[in-house]
C-alpha cells in the first residue's frame, strides 16, 4: 500500500511511500484500533459515572501511531511515554482488564491500582510507562537506549512526546547528550496540535518538530495512517541502530479535550473536529483499504466491532469485580528493599508497619 | 592506617566498578578532568570512556538519562559537581526515581546514586552553600546517606552502589582531604555499612547529641570540651538520614535523658526537627530537659568570612546548647 502523503524530511532520506504489508496485518490494524477506540469511549463513560478518580487523558483519534510503531518493533525495543498511555500499554500486550482495574483503582490493575491513568507500565514486554511531569519522559527514554547500547542490546528505544512537551529544555539536553553518545533513541513527537489548550503556534516558534532537532534528522509522519506510521519507526529503528538519534513527528489529532476536565472545544471549532474525522481518521482510512482489496465485507467488519464492543464490556464487567487493593498494600513498594524500616500512617501512633 | 575520605570514596568506586559491570559514573568533569575534587581519578583510565562519562553541564538531561538506564537495569552513580546544581535535576530525583518503584507496583526499581558534596563549602557564597538533607530526606522512596569519615565513605558508598533502590549520598567538600584511622576491616573490598543504621560514635551518659556529616567532627569536639567540665556527651553520627535509627536515637535519650540536635542545613522543618519530633513521640516521658536544636543559621549563606562564620554550627554553640540541656547554663531569655 502507499502511504497518504510524502514523508518530510530533515537531514535524511526518508523511507519510500510505499509500504509492505499482509491481509491479516491490516484486519489486525482494523481490529486493534477499533478495541483502542472502544475502550478510550468506555472510559470516558466510567469517568462521568464517577468510576475513574482524577485525571485521565483518552488516545482516541490518535491510534494509528500505537499500532504502527508495534507494526515495525519487537517487545525488546523499549517504548516510553507521558500520561496519554492506555492505548501503548494495550499495544504492547496488557490487557482490557489490566487497563479498567487500574482506571478504577482495582487490585487487578496493572500497577495493583497504585498508578492510576497515567502511571501503566508492561516491564517485561518493554514498555517503562506512563509519566506525568511533562517531559521528563525523554530524558528517561534516552537513558533505556543508553542503556541498551551499553548492555550491547541491538535494539532502540521509542520516546513519545507531545507537541507542549517538544518546547521543554530537558528534551534538548538528553538529545544533545545522546547525539553524543550515538544512542539508539528515537524521539516521537506526537502532535496532536494542541498542547491542553495552546494551540502548536501559540507555544512554539518553529512547529516544525521534525526539523527542531538541528543537528539531528527527522521525519514528518502522517501520524492519522498506519502504514506510514510503521515505515517511518522501520526506517528510525534501522537509522537510530547505526547512526544514534532521530526525531519523528507524527501528524495527528485528538478527538477529546486534553483531559477530561477539558470538553476540548474552546480553542478549537466543532467543525476542525468533525473535519478530521471525516477525512482522516485512522479506523475509517483502514476500513476503505480492507473494502478496496475485498479483504472483508462491510458487514464482516461492523461484526468485528461488535465483537470488539463486548470483549470491553465484558472487562469492564470484570474489573468492577476485582476488589480494592488490600489496605496493607499503602506500605508496600515503596522501596524494592525496605530493610523492614518501620513507616508510618496518618496516625503514627495507630497505623505504622514495616517496610518489606 | 589511615586514608582520606578522598580516598576512600574513590576506592569504594573503583571495587564496585570492578565488581559489578553493570556500575558506571557520569557527570561533569568525571572523566579527563579527574572529578572536580578529584573523586574519580584514574577510573577513566582504567573503566574507559563507556563506564566513565564526561556529560555536557545539563543536569536535568544527564540525570535523566542516568534514571533511565536503571529502569532498564544498569547501576549508575550519577555525580553532581555539587548538590546546589541538583536542583536542576531534582524533579528526575523525586518523581522519575523515588516514586517509580510505587507508581509501578514493583515493576520498575531504580538501582542509582546521586552522589556529590553537600552542604557548605568555604567562601563560595549563598548559591553553592546549602545542606539538602531535609529535602531528600523527606521524601518517601529515597535513601539518604550522610558518611562522616574514611570508613563512613567506604562502606556507605559500597551499600548505595549495592543498594536496589534509589540513593542520594551526600558528602562534604571540607571532608575530602581529611584522613581517618581506618581498620583492616574496611578496607577489604568486602566491606560494607547497613542503610539505616547510626552509629554511636563516642559514648557518654549525660547528653545525647545527634549529627551528621561534617558536623560529626564538631560534635566530638565539643565532647571533649564537655567532658573537661564533667558532661559525659554521647556522639550519635546518623549515617542515615533516610531511613532514620529512630531506635538508636531515642534509647540513646532514654539513657542521657537531654538531646542536642545538630546539623549545618536550615533549622525550619530541617532533620533536627525530625528527630526531636521522634523523641517526643517515643520517649517525652524520659526527657529532663528541653531538646535543644543546634542548626545553620536561617539566612542565605553570606559570603564574608566573619558573617559566614556566623551561619553554620561552631563547636562553641554546641558546647553551650548541651550546657543548657544539662542545667550547666542560663538559657538567654531567662537572662534578659
Amino acid at each position: 500500500v502507499e502511504t497518504s502523503v510524502p514523508f518530510s524530511a530533515h537531514k535524511c532520506e526518508g523511507p519510500s511511500r510505499s509500504v509492505e504489508t499482509t491481509p491479516q496485518e491490516l484486519i489486525s490494524f482494523f481490529r486493534d484500533m477499533a478495541l483502542m477506540r472502544r475502550m478510550e469511549i468506555a472510559a470516558d463513560s466510567l469517568y462521568k459515572a464517577k468510576l475513574i478518580r482524577g485525571f485521565c487523558h483518552l488516545y482516541d483519534g490518535q491510534e494509528a501511531v500505537a499500532v504502527g510503531m508495534e507494526a515495525a518493533i519487537t517487545k525488546k525495543d523499549c517504548i516510553i511515554t507521558a500520561y496519554r498511555d492506555h492505548c501503548i500499554f494495550l499495544e504492547r500486550g496488557g490487557t482490557l482488564l489490566e487497563v479498567f482495574a487500574e482506571l478504577m483503582g482495582r487490585r487487578a490493575g496493572c500497577s495493583k491500582g497504585k498508578g492510576g491513568s497515567m502511571h501503566f507500565y508492561k516491564k517485561d514486554s518493554g514498555f517503562y510507562g506512563g509519566h506525568g511531569i511533562v517531559g521528563a519522559q525523554v530524558p528517561l527514554g534516552c537513558g533505556l537506549a543508553f542503556a541498551q547500547k551499553y548492555s550491547k542490546d541491538e535494539n532502540v528505544t521509542f520516546t513519545l512526546y507531545g507537541d507542549g512537551a517538544a518546547n521543554q529544555g530537558q528534551l534538548f539536553e538528553a538529545l544533545n547528550i545522546s547525539c553524543l553518545l550515538e544512542l539508539p533513541a528515537i524521539l516521537v513527537c506526537e502532535n496532536n496540535h494542541y498542547g491542553m489548550g495552546t494551540a502548536e503556534w501559540r507555544a512554539a516558534k518553529s512547529p516544525a518538530y521534525y526539523k527542531r532537532g538541528d543537528y539531528a534528522p527527522g521525519l514528518k509522519v502522517d501520524g492519522m495512517d498506519a502504514f506510514a506510521v510503521k515505515q517511518a519507526c522501520k526506517f528510525a529503528k534501522e537509522h537510530a541502530l547505526k547512526n544514534g538519534p532521530i526525531i519523528l513527528e507524527m501528524d495527528t489529532y485528538r478527538y477529546h479535550g486534553h483531559s477530561m476536565s477539558d470538553p476540548g472545544s474552546t480553542y478549537r471549532t466543532r467543525d476542525e473536529i468533525s473535519g478530521v474525522r471525516q477525512e482522516r481518521d485512522p479506523i475509517e482510512r483502514i476500513r476503505k483499504l480492507i473494502l478496496g482489496l475485498d479483504l472483508a465485507t462491510e458487514k464482516e467488519l461492523k461484526d468485528m466491532e461488535k465483537e470488539v464492543r463486548k470483549e470491553v464490556d465484558e472487562a469492564i464487567a470484570q474489573a468492577k469485580e476485582s476488589p480494592n487493593p488490600d489496605p496493607s498494600e499503602l506500605f508496600t513498594n515503596v522501596y524494592a528493599k525496605g530493610y523492614g524500616v518501620e513507616a508510618f500512617g496518618a496516625d503514627r501512633k495507630e497505623v505504622r508497619a514495616a517496610l518489606p | 592506617k589511615e586514608m582520606t575520605v578522598r580516598e576512600a570514596l574513590n576506592s569504594a568506586l573503583d571495587e564496585e566498578m570492578s565488581a559489578d559491570p553493570k556500575v558506571f559514573l557520569m557527570g561533569e568533569e568525571v572523566g579527563e578532568y579527574q572529578g572536580a575534587y578529584k573523586i574519580s581519578k584514574g577510573l577513566l583510565e582504567k573503566y574507559g570512556p563507556e563506564r566513565v562519562l564526561d556529560t555536557p553541564i545539563t543536569e536535568a538531561g544527564f540525570t535523566g538519562i542516568g534514571v533511565g538506564a536503571a529502569y532498564y537495569g544498569l547501576r549508575p552513580v550519577v555525580e553532581f559537581m555539587t548538590f546546589n546544581f541538583s536542583m536542576q535535576a531534582i524533579d528526575h530525583i523525586i518523581n522519575s526515581a523515588a516514586k517509580s518503584n510505587y507508581m509501578s507496583a514493583g515493576q520498575i526499581s531504580v538501582p542509582i546514586v546521586f552522589r556529590g558534596p553537600n552542604g557548605a563549602a568555604a567562601g563560595v557564597g549563598a548559591q553553592h552553600s546549602q545542606c539538602y538533607a531535609a529535602w531528600y530526606a523527606s521524601c518517601p522512596g529515597l535513601k539518604v546517606l550522610a558518611p562522616y569519615s574514611s570508613e563512613d565513605a567506604r562502606g556507605l558508598l559500597k551499600a548505595a552502589i549495592r543498594d536496589p533502590d534509589p540513593v542520594v549520598f551526600l558528602e562534604n567538600e571540607l571532608l575530602y582531604g581529611e584522613s581517618f584511622p581506618i581498620s583492616a576491616e574496611a578496607v577489604d573490598s568486602s566491606f560494607c555499612l547497613p542503610i539505616g543504621k547510626a552509629k554511636i560514635e563516642r559514648e557518654g551518659k549525660d547528653v545525647t547529641i545527634t549529627a551528621f556529616s561534617k558536623m560529626v567532627g564538631l560534635a566530638l569536639k565539643a565532647a571533649e570540651i564537655l567532658a573537661k567540665e564533667g558532661i559525659s556527651a554521647e556522639i550519635i553520627n546518623l549515617r542515615s538520614i533516610r531511613p532514620l535509627d529512630r531506635a538508636t536515637i531515642n534509647a540513646s535519650v532514654r539513657k542521657t535523658n537531654r538531646l542536642v540536635t545538630l546539623e549545618e542545613g536550615f533549622p525550619q522543618h530541617g532533620v533536627g526537627a525530625e528527630i526531636c519530633t521522634s523523641v517526643i513521640e517515643e520517649s517525652f516521658g524520659y526527657l529532663d530537659a528541653p531538646v535543644e536544636r543546634i542548626a545553620g543559621a536561617d539566612v542565605p549563606m553570606p559570603y564574608a568570612a566573619n558573617l559566614e562564620r556566623s551561619a553554620v554550627p561552631q563547636v562553641e554553640d554546641i558546647v553551650r546548647a548541651a550546657k543548657r540541656a544539662c542545667y550547666r547554663a542560663v538559657p538567654m531569655a531567662a537572662t534578659a
